[in-house]
C-alpha cells in the first residue's frame, strides 16, 4: 500500500447493509454510506435538520463547547436562503484576477521556500502557513495576520489529549469577539465589516449572528484545507507520472483537483437531526436522533464511480461528495478549489519530483470504521525542477 | 455552427454562436449570469442548470443517467432541465433558447 493511499473503510457496510452506528457523547449518530442515500438525506431539510442544537450536527458534537449557532450551516431554508444569500458573491471572489494573482504570489513563495530546505514536514510547515495565508485573502484582511492564526496550530478544537478541545475553541471564540469589536469601531473592506453592515429578517446582523459566520469560515477551512493540501504533496510525490502529466496537459488541472478531493473528502461527513421518525435503508431512524452523511463513503459508492479506489486525474464525470451536496454545499469550495488549482499550477511549474522520508496517518475512529483522512506529519524533499 | 439564445433570471438575453464544446463552456465564455460551471463541467456541482425550450427537447441526446440523479434533488428542476456541461454542442441545436434554471 503506498503511503498516499486513502483506502475505503466503509466498503462491506456500505454494500451489505448501507449504514453504520457511531457512539458519540451518548448521542449516536447512523452513519448513512451510500452516495444516493446521502443525496437524498442531505436534500431532505424537512425530516433530517440543521437547525437543531447549535454544534449537534457535528460529530464529535460539540454541543457543550459551543453556543453560537454557526450560520448559515446551522439553519434550515427559508431562514438559510436568506443568510447564504449576503455571503455567496463574498465568497466568489476566488474567481477575481487580483485574488487568483495575490493566490499565486502566496503559493509560489511557499513552494520557493521549501525548495531551499533538505526536509520539510508538510503538515506544519507548508500547508498549515499555506491554509493560513489563503485565509486572509477570504477575509480581505492583511497578510500578517496569519502568523497569529499558524501560531494556534493545526487544529483549532483538537488538543493532543482530545478530540474536542474547550480550551482551545475558546482561543478562536475569543479572537472573533475581539476582531468583530474592532470592527465595529473601524470598519473597513474585510469580512467582518460587511457582514455586521448587513441585513436579513429585516434588521442588521447581529454580533452573534456575524460571530457564528466567522466562526464557521475559521474552523470549515482550516483542518479540510490543511489536509487536502497535505494529502496532494503525497501523492504527487508517489505518482511522479501524474504530475508529469499535468505538466503536457496543464487544461485537465481542473478536472484533476475535483477527482483529488473526490479521493481525499477532506471531511469525513457531517450529521442532522432527524425531525421525526424516519428510515434509512430500511433502518429507523427515530425522532431527536441523529445521522450523518458520509461524504467519504459515496465518493468511494462503485454504483456511481468506476475504479473508485483510484485517482482518475482525468475523470469526466465525478459528482463527488467532497464538498457536501445540495443547499448547504461548501460555501468555500470556490476558496478551496482555487488553492487546489494555483498549487497544482506551481507545483508542475517549480518541482521535479518530491520524495517521503517519513510520515505519521492521521486515523480517525468512527465507531466499527476506522479512516484514515490525511497525516498527522508528513516528512518529504521537494526537488526543484531544473 | 450553432447559435444559441440564454435567458438569465433577471431576463437578460444573451446570443452566443459555437459549433463545439458544451454549452456550460459557451455560456461560461459568454459570462451567462447564473451559469456558475464551479466544478467545470464534471457533472458534480449543478450550477450549469438551464431549462431546454421544448421544441427542442428531441433534438438533444438524452441525459444520463448521472445527470438525471443530478438534476433529480437540483432545485427549480423541472422535465426540461438539463445541466449544460454535459451538453455537447451541435448543429441540431441551431437556434435553440435555453433558460437558466437559476
Amino acid at each position: 500500500m503506498k503511503k498516499s493511499a486513502l483506502p475505503d473503510p466503509f466498503e462491506k457496510a456500505r454494500l451489505e447493509k448501507g449504514f453504520g452506528e457511531v457512539e458519540d457523547q451518548e448521542d449516536p449518530v447512523i452513519m448513512v454510506l451510500r452516495h444516493k442515500d446521502v443525496r437524498k438525506c442531505a436534500h431532505n431539510w424537512k425530516t433530517f435538520q440543521s437547525g437543531a442544537a447549535p454544534g449537534r450536527i457535528v460529530v464529535p458534537s460539540e454541543v457543550n463547547i459551543r453556543d453560537t449557532r454557526q450560520i448559515p450551516f446551522e439553519l434550515d431554508p427559508p431562514l438559510h436562503r436568506e443568510y447564504r444569500d449576503l455571503m455567496e458573491d463574498w465568497f466568489r471572489r476566488p474567481l477575481q484576477a487580483p485574488y487568483q494573482a495575490q493566490l499565486s504570489a502566496q503559493i509560489s513563495a511557499a513552494i520557493e521556500e521549501v525548495l531551499t530546505k533538505d526536509s520539510v514536514e508538510v503538515v506544519g510547515d507548508f500547508s498549515l502557513p499555506l491554509q493560513s495565508r489563503a485565509l486572509t485573502l477570504l477575509l480581505n484582511i492583511p497578510f500578517e495576520e496569519a502568523e497569529k492564526w499558524i501560531a494556534w496550530g493545526t487544529h483549532v478544537f483538537r488538543s493532543e489529549e482530545s478530540a474536542l478541545d474547550g480550551d482551545k475553541a475558546n482561543i478562536l471564540y475569543d479572537y472573533i469577539d475581539q476582531e468583530i469589536d474592532k470592527a465595529i469601531e473601524h470598519p473597513g473592506e474585510d469580512l467582518y465589516s460587511v457582514l455586521l453592515a448587513s441585513e436579513a429578517q429585516g434588521r442588521k446582523l447581529t454580533k452573534e449572528e456575524v460571530k457564528g459566520t466567522m466562526i464557521l469560515t475559521f474552523a470549515g477551512g482550516r483542518d479540510t484545507v490543511i489536509n487536502a493540501v497535505t494529502n496532494s504533496i503525497a501523492y504527487f510525490a508517489e505518482h511522479p507520472e501524474s504530475l508529469n502529466r499535468l505538466r503536457s496537459e496543464p487544461e485537465i488541472i481542473a478536472r484533476a483537483v475535483e477527482e483529488l478531493i473526490r479521493y481525499f473528502a477532506p471531511l469525513t461527513h457531517m450529521g442532522r437531526v432527524a425531525t421525526e421518525d424516519a428510515q434509512v435503508c430500511e433502518h429507523a431512524v427515530k425522532a431527536d436522533s441523529r445521522i450523518s452523511l458520509c461524504w467519504a463513503s459515496a465518493n468511494r459508492d462503485a454504483a456511481v464511480f468506476e475504479n473508485p479506489n483510484e485517482v482518475v486525474l482525468d475523470r469526466k464525470i465525478n459528482p463527488h461528495l467532497g464538498f457536501g451536496f445540495s443547499h448547504h454545499k461548501c460555501l468555500g469550495a470556490t476558496h478551496a478549489r482555487q488553492i487546489l488549482k494555483t498549487l497544482l499550477h506551481v507545483l508542475i511549474e517549480k518541482v521535479e519530483s518530491i520524495d517521503i522520508q517519513d510520515s505519521v496517518e492521521n486515523i480517525e475512529n468512527w465507531g466499527e470504521f476506522n479512516r484514515k483522512v490525511g497525516f498527522d506529519q508528513l516528512q518529504v524533499k521537494f526537488n526543484a525542477l531544473k | 455552427m450553432a447559435k444559441i439564445t440564454f435567458i438569465t433570471k433577471d431576463q437578460e438575453t444573451i446570443v452566443a454562436e459555437a459549433d463545439s464544446g458544451s454549452v456550460m463552456e459557451l455560456a461560461v465564455a459568454h459570462n451567462v449570469k447564473g451559469i456558475d460551471a464551479d466544478c467545470g463541467g464534471v457533472c458534480s456541482c449543478a450550477t450549469c442548470h438551464v431549462h431546454v425550450a421544448a421544441d427542442y427537447m428531441d433534438k438533444l441526446e438524452a441525459a444520463g443517467e448521472i445527470e438525471k440523479d443530478m438534476l433529480e434533488f437540483a432545485d427549480n428542476a423541472s422535465d426540461f432541465s438539463r445541466l449544460s456541461c454535459q451538453m455537447k454542442i451541435t448543429e441540431a441545436m441551431d437556434g435553440m433558447v435555453l433558460n437558466v434554471a437559476n
